[in-house]
């Protein structure tokens, strides 16, 4: 019975509700721009990773090797972009 | 009238009539002659409507060597303008159109269809596959490409050339600067042809990674296959960039938002930041595959294996990541702090290192090598030195502090062509000559061949190395004259002449196809190059199957083996084979696609929400389509084979 009951994906369905549930409250409660954005980045970047391994199957098949290369890969790039990005054109701008 | 009034050109000159008559007598000549030899038929079934790797590579080429030779025709009239102080060939706005122009179709349609050409054609064979991963959507992408291109030629005949330069900088690029629709041409038929580009992308790292021979492991690819990989990937991670890019650029000129105006919470510099994150990897996706071609010519005309294959493949995926954390030097000047630009400096210079470790690995490999100077191999000769004289200057630019000077000189001109001609449009012609044969079943001819090496070679540093020169001494670059006083006349005028000396190179290379058509010798191998990798262990032409038996690979040069180690490649019998069907949908989905830019170019909504829904039926549709493509049956395969081999 336990290996028919797809407990995984379950939990994984009740934690990005809860995920979703925690974006939603930076509507609902009075917090700084700061705290929201905060928030907001680490709830979304947590769902999108919970998306991929629960629900898409990243890692289940032999190519797991390169799915998590390409995404590690294009998570590096859009960091340096964006800091990149921050850094020549509002951080360092005279 | 009113309604036309739009379309008409906003600076007509002689030149641009001349060009619409003589546009408009191709076209009737090309219907024409169609219609003449009964050939509609012909070229729908075998060309537009084809998903076969081979063919769709054989169109990028034609493309390319269409938009190779527009591009060329527009660096002429530049030189020729810049031969003499105070010339009045071309006016200011000509000039800028030109320039604008020649930019965009040099990087845009010629390198870049170039370098699809070779990996549709070369990658499925070299890894032994049947097709690519997805043969549709490499018809769409070939499609796709191709409108856009076309959309973007006939900005000059219809409603005005893009005249902002390739990078279309903003606030220049905005509606209140670039009042025609110039600008709306490069933002529209650079995003569809970008829309093609990135689904290449996504189609060879699928093809490359799950349809190898079996027994290929990915240490073991052809060099060539591994450098379009990488080309690939940085496709896949960079071309997202341009198509957001343009978008906001598009929504700027034509819906009136601010991401790059001036006022309203708008960054003009953001244009240029977000640009050349794109940018900078796109040179690196030109570079790479040619890089890849040198590798096989090196290897195949020293008659040894590669040197260094490991150090080959970690230098590209080092450049591959590196190339993605430099953007900035192409703006050092642009406001930013010492700070931020000593870190783009250093990652800039950091560059040289593992595309030295590749020259070092080249030289190594002809070191102790049975060298054969045929033409391909004396192409990529001239690579080295010509190329490395660029790459140092590249590092010269790369000290931001030292950048204040050269920045937006003709010695960035210089420097730029000097990487891209000796490196990318070498590769592309060395490559050429060296699948010709592979491809139509003759050598083109070998002592024209060698002519026009070293009448480019000459025409390219006499061009070149002038405007070094100038460059330092303060000629700028987009200018479209200067006065006597400045001295720069005598220097431009031997760049002229080096011009002039190129476009001979160039007839050359047509004046090769056409005496090789007449008069080569069909009778010739499979390999006549005596090849080391498995693109050339099938038949010449290559059968639609590409292999009849899927070979069995133990090294990265499994052919080879098998000429001279008794490696067997073809193990088992023939069974039969599934291949896809073709189909038009590509064809007409992406003469929508023309239809839907040229709409919004023009502001014409209701034929550009039209066309919107027709891309979306077109979609809607292909996801209905019950297509499970066809079998070769045994029998055939026998035929084919049994044919091919003359028996």
């Amino acid at each position: 019975m336990s290996e028919l009951f797809p407990f995984k994906q379950v939990m994984g369905f009740v934690f990005s509700m809860v995920l979703t549930a925690v974006a939603l409250g930076v509507y609902f409660f009075d917090m700084s721009f700061a705290v929201g954005m905060t928030v907001l980045l680490v709830t979304a970047f947590l769902q999108a990773g919970l998306q991929l391994v629960v629900f898409m199957h990243a890692g289940e098949t032999e190519d797991k090797g390169a799915i998590y290369t390409n995404v590690y890969y294009g998570l590096i790039i859009a960091l340096v972009t964006v800091f990149g990005t921050l850094l020549a054109m509002v951080w360092d701008m005279g | 009238m009113e309604f036309f009034e739009r379309f008409a050109i906003p600076n007509p000159s002689f030149a641009i009539y001349a060009s619409m008559v003589a546009a408009g007598i191709t076209m009737i000549a090309i219907v024409a002659g169609l219609t003449y030899f009964k050939k509609w038929g012909y070229l729908w079934r075998e060309w537009l409507t084809t998903v076969d790797h081979k063919r769709i590579g054989i169109m990028y080429l034609i493309s390319a060597l269409l938009m190779l030779f527009r591009g060329g025709v527009d660096a002429i009239m530049m030189r020729a303008q810049l031969a003499v102080p105070d010339n009045t060939l071309l006016d200011a706005q000509h000039y800028n159109e030109i320039f604008t122009t020649h930019g965009v179709v040099m990087i845009l349609f010629m390198a870049m269809p170039f370098i699809m050409f070779f990996m549709n054609l070369v990658v499925p064979l070299q890894i032994g596959a049947r097709d690519v991963a997805f043969p549709r959507l490499n018809a769409l992408s070939f499609w796709l490409f191709f409108m856009g291109a076309m959309l973007f030629n006939i900005s000059f005949m219809v409603g005005g050339s893009p005249d902002a330069g390739w990078t279309s900088y903003f606030p220049l690029a905005d509606n209140e600067f670039s009042k025609s629709v110039g600008t709306n041409y490069y933002m529209i038929a650079i995003q569809i042809a970008g829309i093609g580009t990135l689904m290449t992308g996504i189609n060879f790292i699928t093809t490359i990674l799950k349809m190898r021979a079996p027994g290929m492991k990915l240490m073991q690819m052809p060099m060539f296959t591994w450098s379009s990989l990488i080309a690939n990937v940085i496709i896949v991670f960079a071309f997202p960039v341009l198509t957001v890019a343009l978008a906001m650029g598009t929504m700027d000129r034509l819906f009136g938002t601010n991401f790059f105006t001036i006022d309203n919470g708008g960054m003009s510099m953001l244009w240029a930041n977000i640009f050349w994150v794109w940018g900078h990897p796109e040179v690196y996706i030109l570079i790479l595959p040619a890089f890849g071609i040198y590798s096989e010519i090196f290897s195949t005309f020293s008659r040894r294996n590669l040197y260094g294959y490991k150090s080959m493949v970690w230098s590209m995926v080092l450049i591959s990541l590196l190339s993605f954390l430099v953007w900035a030097h192409h703006f050092f000047t642009m406001g930013q702090g010492a700070f931020t630009n000593s870190i783009f400096s250093i990652t800039t210079m950091a560059i040289a290192v593992p595309t030295g470790v590749k020259i070092f690995n080249w030289l190594l490999t002809l070191w102790k090598g049975k060298i054969e100077f045929t033409t391909p191999m004396l192409y990529a000769i001239m690579f080295i030195p010509l190329f490395t004289l660029g790459g140092v200057t590249g590092v010269m630019l790369a000290m931001s502090a030292a950048d204040y000077q050269y920045h937006n000189t003709m010695f960035l001109v210089a420097h730029f062509h000097n990487v891209i001609i000796p490196g990318v449009v070498y590769a592309m012609l060395a490559g050429l000559t060296y699948y010709w044969p592979k491809m139509f079943g003759f050598m083109l001819n070998e002592k024209i061949g060698k002519w026009t090496v070293w009448t480019l070679s000459i025409g390219f540093v006499l061009a070149f190395m002038p405007m070094y020169i100038t460059g330092l001494d303060g000629q700028a670059r987009r200018l479209y004259t200067y006065s006597e006083s400045t001295g720069f006349g005598p220097l431009n005028m031997v760049s002229f002449v080096g011009a002039a000396i190129m476009a001979v190179g160039f007839v050359l290379i047509v004046y090769n196809i056409y005496y090789s058509v007449r008069y080569a010798s069909r009778d010739i191998s499979a390999d006549p190059w005596d090849a080391r990798t498995l693109e050339w262990a099938t038949h010449t032409p290559i059968p639609e199957y590409n292999f009849a038996i899927t070979p069995e690979v133990k090294s990265s040069e499994a052919f080879w083996d098998s000429k001279k180690n008794g490696h067997v490649l073809f193990k088992g019998n023939y069974e039969k084979i599934h291949m896809p069907n073709n189909s038009g949908m590509p064809f007409v989905m992406s003469i929508i696609f023309f239809i839907w830019g040229f709409s919004l170019i023009f502001s014409l909504w209701i034929p550009a929400i039209v066309a919107t829904l027709g891309i979306f039926a077109c979609l809607t549709l292909r996801s209905f389509e019950k297509d499970h493509g066809h079998y070769i049956s045994v029998k055939e395969i026998e035929d084919t084979e049994s044919e091919l081999r003359g028996a």
